[in-house]
């Protein structure tokens, strides 16, 4: 366990593998009178397939930092470049295009529709890419198969457990196979044997080459992470990495 | 088009979800769109039945009759014998002057008691001209109307309209007998059919006619006309009760019965005549049925609005119970504007089937005013392709604002949304 320095040392600047590349990233709300900085100029780089925790006590702004790399939010300052794409230039509509091609969410409560059955809510990146009906079944289908759920297509997520419904949200957030995927507390809402089902999900993600980043506060829960993020006051505090990464 | 049929069936299925809610929301449109086209019906109804009363006048004609002054009638003290209304110069004048008047038909109208055998009934004697039967169209039940060689032989020949004939002669096959007028007789010729339904008084038969040829009616009963009525004595000198005069084309009508009017004001400073132009009083007609009718929608369209409010209104709630899938459906990729057809498909879905279910409710309700009331209705196919183009206008105009609201939803804080 390293830590420190925000750059991975030897790898030359236009780094194939450096997927995400923060610099100098702001974001300012106006409060009343008052400005916060809940991002006060972050410098970060990160590579393809890798897996990072963000770490930190609330209002360190890590939260703050998961929506604008979800491309959620827009920061004040600075840049993030996100697959050579500089977020910043993007408007609404092409924001939105690139969520849906680029990123997965997977959060703390799940959010999956209600009224939709297991099948739909996976259909759901699908139906706004356009496929066909036929095909996005068959994709529906083959995601609920490897999450476990082959059999509760027809279920809605009400007649699920906490971790079946989370299992469906990890579906659904690969149904478009973005090479991100975004977590914010993915087991915030899960006992401790379901937690690591999804934490092993995960695990098994980021061996087949998804870039992971997940919000968390559980430091176990972080240890799966090979990065873990800390962040405090808006900054980035320390990093540290699993043997064998830098 | 797959697409669209998918944004379809997900507003169906989320307006499912909610089966009553929907089914109150349409029910608002549903009477909204029923009373539009209803009340369309109920004016649209009363337009056509003034334009037939209007219509079977003979909008190319234009009616001139005698008109005894009131001024005249308080001078009867004075004089003997009252001379007034028009002449026969006068149908001379108007075909001389009017190149755009097709024919002018003159009557001589006096009531007398006409009698056959046993039975005796008071007719309207007119002596007119064969032009008559072409101004005033009626089908001919038996033989045959006057003719120009009943003129030239002044023939004693009369047609009688149809319920004439019937109070007169009965079961009697009538063609051929003759009626006594006054100790004259007259071969009956035929018989026509009276416009009986017109309850404005102005067409210009009436159900108990006697045509005869005028040159006889002038001979017979001269222009002078003398009444004994309990005790007094009264007489009056009238060369010709009305003239008809028909004009060749519509367009001309009203400049033509403009012409006339100045015409006879001039040669009648008097005032001794009445001008009945039909065209212009079936102008007033529709204008005003028009007036009645848009005013009846304007009422039902009331209702129609009401009805829109109340989509926007479940909408909104609808938006707001939605909030959190909104921001799901934003974080995984949604553009606004599909968020905004989403919400757009379920209040344009709801509006129109409401209207479609309005365009059966409509006509039903039209056909319930007419079997309670005996008001007349018609259901225009206008009324019901307006009824469903506003129905659909009005799903688009009120389901938009809650849709832009539904899409301008920040995704970050629609997601904290519970």
């Amino acid at each position: 366990m390293t830590d420190t320095i925000a750059e991975p040392s030897p790898a030359p600047a236009p780094d194939d593998k450096a997927l995400i590349e923060l610099k100098g990233l702001r974001k300012t709300y106006q409060m009343g009178s008052q400005q916060v900085h809940a991002l006060a100029g972050v410098d970060l780089r990160l590579g393809r397939g890798e897996f990072w925790a963000i770490l930190g006590a609330s209002g360190s702004g890590k939260s703050t930092m998961l929506n604008v790399l979800g491309c959620l939010d827009r920061p004040t300052a600075g840049t993030y470049m996100l697959e050579g794409q500089n977020v910043a230039d993007l408007n609404d509509d092409a924001l939105s295009e690139f969520r849906l091609r680029h990123l997965g969410f997977i959060f703390q409560s799940f959010n999956l529709i209600p009224q939709l059955t297991v099948q739909e809510n996976i259909e759901l990146p699908l139906y706004y890419l356009g496929w066909e009906a036929e095909k996005s079944a068959e994709r529906a289908a083959e995601l609920a198969d490897r999450v476990g759920l082959g059999d509760r297509l027809d279920h809605r997520p009400n007649e699920l457990s906490g971790g079946q419904q989370q299992r469906v949200a990890v579906a659904r957030a690969l149904a478009n196979d973005p090479p991100v995927l975004l977590a914010d507390e993915p087991t915030g809402n899960l006992d401790s044997s379901t937690s690591s089902q999804i934490m092993a999900l995960l695990d098994d993600l980021s061996r087949q080459g998804k870039t992971i980043i997940m919000v968390t506060h559980e430091l176990d829960i972080a240890e799966h992470a090979q990065h873990r993020l800390h962040m405090k006051d808006g900054l980035i505090d320390r990093i540290e990495r699993s043997n064998g990464y830098e | 088009m797959n697409k669209f049929i998918r944004m379809l069936r997900l507003g169906i299925k989320s307006l499912l979800l909610h089966k009553l809610r929907s089914a109150l929301t349409m029910l608002g449109v549903v009477f909204g769109v029923g009373a539009v086209v209803a009340m369309l019906a109920v004016g649209e109804g009363a337009q056509r039945k003034a334009l037939d009363e209007i219509k079977a006048l003979g909008s190319n004609n234009i009616m001139l009759s005698s008109k005894q002054n009131a001024d005249d009638a308080e001078a009867t003290t004075t004089s003997m014998i009252k001379t007034y209304g028009l002449l026969y110069e006068d149908e001379k004048r108007i075909l001389d002057t009017f190149s755009a008047v097709e024919r002018t038909v003159p009557t001589k109208d006096l009531r007398k008691v006409t009698y056959f055998g046993e039975r005796s009934v008071e007719l309207r004697i007119v002596g007119t001209t064969p032009g008559w039967f072409e101004l005033v169209p009626r089908e001919v039940i038996a033989g045959r109307v006057l003719l120009d060689r009943d003129m030239q032989t002044s023939a004693n020949v009369c047609v009688l309209t149809e319920s004439g004939a019937r109070k007169l002669l009965a079961a009697s096959s009538v063609i051929g007998e003759s009626v006594r007028v006054s100790g004259d007789l007259y071969q009956v010729i035929g018989i026509v059919q009276n416009e009986e339904s017109s309850g404005g008084g102005r067409t210009p038969d009436s159900d108990v006619d006697a045509y005869i040829p005028i040159n006889v009616a002038k001979e017979r009963y001269s222009d002078l006309m003398i009444r004994r009525a309990s005790g007094s004595f009264s007489a009056e000198q009238v060369e010709l009760h009305r003239i008809l005069i028909q004009v060749k084309d519509l367009n001309d009508v009203e400049s033509v019965a403009a012409g006339i009017e100045r015409m006879m004001k001039t040669f009648h400073p008097q005032g001794d005549y009445d001008l009945y132009v039909p065209l212009a009083v079936l102008n007033a007609a529709k204008a005003q049925a028009s007036i009645w009718k848009w005013t009846l929608f304007s009422i039902a369209a009331i209702s129609l609005l009401v009805g829109g409010i109340g989509i926007m209104n479940i909408m909104l709630a609808s938006v707001t119970e939605r909030t959190r899938e909104i921001g799901i459906r934003r974080a995984i990729g949604a553009k606004k504007k599909q968020i905004v057809s989403q919400f757009l498909v379920e209040t344009v879905v709801l509006s129109a089937v409401g209207g479609l279910i309005g365009t059966v409710v409509g006509p039903a309700i039209a056909l319930g005013i007419t079997a309670m009331s005996g008001i007349d209705t018609v259901v225009p196919m206008y009324s019901i392709v307006l009824a469903v183009g506003i129905s659909g206008g009005i799903g688009i105009v009120f389901g938009l604002y809650p849709a832009v609201r539904a899409a301008n939803l920040d995704p970050i804080v629609a997601l904290r949304h519970d």
